[in-house]
């Protein structure tokens, strides 16, 4: 079933540029879900040069690879390599942090600042 | 229903040893005579505060475990609320996380001793069948 789906689509892209010769143009708006994605990125990184770099690697969840179990509030040298040195959350986007894992990450690190294992807001 | 908390509290750092021993001992009694257990109690010693606290840069962290109902818990957080000697203090429910964690560990011990490929290919299919089931139905499935 999955074969007959892509041949159908393959079929549908090969007719396109056929029955259109101006393939560049046609693939674009054509590739919808494709298009606005790669344009995305430079354009993410033309507006700031700094995210540019963070979505060349691919990164994976620390806790998925590494098979750890609890995160604790207690252990601060783990939770505090998530942690900026502004004393913010690192967002997923930038650790490779699987949602889960993030969700109890950051309930985590708020426990521990209540208890002040870390700060709230710190340097600049 | 006996549920497993713990209690992290901050002593103020200008307090002698004994001082501590002796509030530690009260709280102690008073979670026994409330229908409780003390698991344990562990002193993690004077640490560096993160932020001010009552205008203290340090403190003295004490790690308290206990079994009990939820009121207990209330009643311990109320004394250490009044206790001038305790500036913070935090209580975390932790039988639900350790009942899961223990299902995990179990999950990956029999995924190692049992035959390799078939186990991790059973456990998969068991997780994918049966969603809460976790590694019971593996043998049936098998």
């Amino acid at each position: 079933m999955a074969e007959e789906t892509n041949t159908q689509a393959g079929s549908t892209e090969t007719a396109a540029p056929a029955t259109e010769q101006q393939p560049q143009h046609q693939q674009r708006p054509g590739g919808g879900p494709r298009g606005p994605r790669p344009a995305g990125r430079p354009g993410g990184g033309g507006g700031r040069e700094g995210g540019r770099k963070f979505f060349r690697r691919k990164k994976v969840c620390k806790f998925c690879t590494e098979k750890i179990d609890s995160i604790n509030y207690k252990d601060v040298r783990l939770l505090g390599q998530f942690v900026a040195e502004s004393g913010k959350i690192v967002p997923r986007r930038l650790t490779g942090v699987c949602t889960p894992h993030q969700r109890r990450l950051s309930d985590a690190i708020k426990q521990a600042r209540n208890i002040a294992l870390l700060p709230f807001a710190g340097g600049r | 229903m006996q549920r497993t908390y713990e209690v992290m509290f901050i002593v103020r750092p200008d307090q002698s040893e004994e001082d501590i021993d002796k509030l530690i001992s009260n709280l102690e009694s008073n979670v026994t005579t409330a229908g409780g257990t003390v698991k344990s109690f562990e002193k993690m010693g004077k640490r560096r505060l993160a932020y001010i606290v009552r205008k203290f840069m340090d403190g003295f962290y004490i790690l308290l475990t206990l079994e009990g109902s939820g009121e207990l818990v209330k009643e311990i957080e109320r004394r250490l609320r009044v206790t001038e000697q305790v500036i913070k203090f935090i209580s975390v429910r932790t039988d639900v996380e350790d009942k899961r964690l223990a299902k995990v560990k179990k999950l990956r011990d029999s995924k190692v001793k049992g035959q390799g490929r078939q186990a991790e290919a059973a456990a998969a299919a068991a997780a994918q069948a049966a969603t809460e089931a976790g590694a019971e139905p593996s043998p049936a499935a098998v």
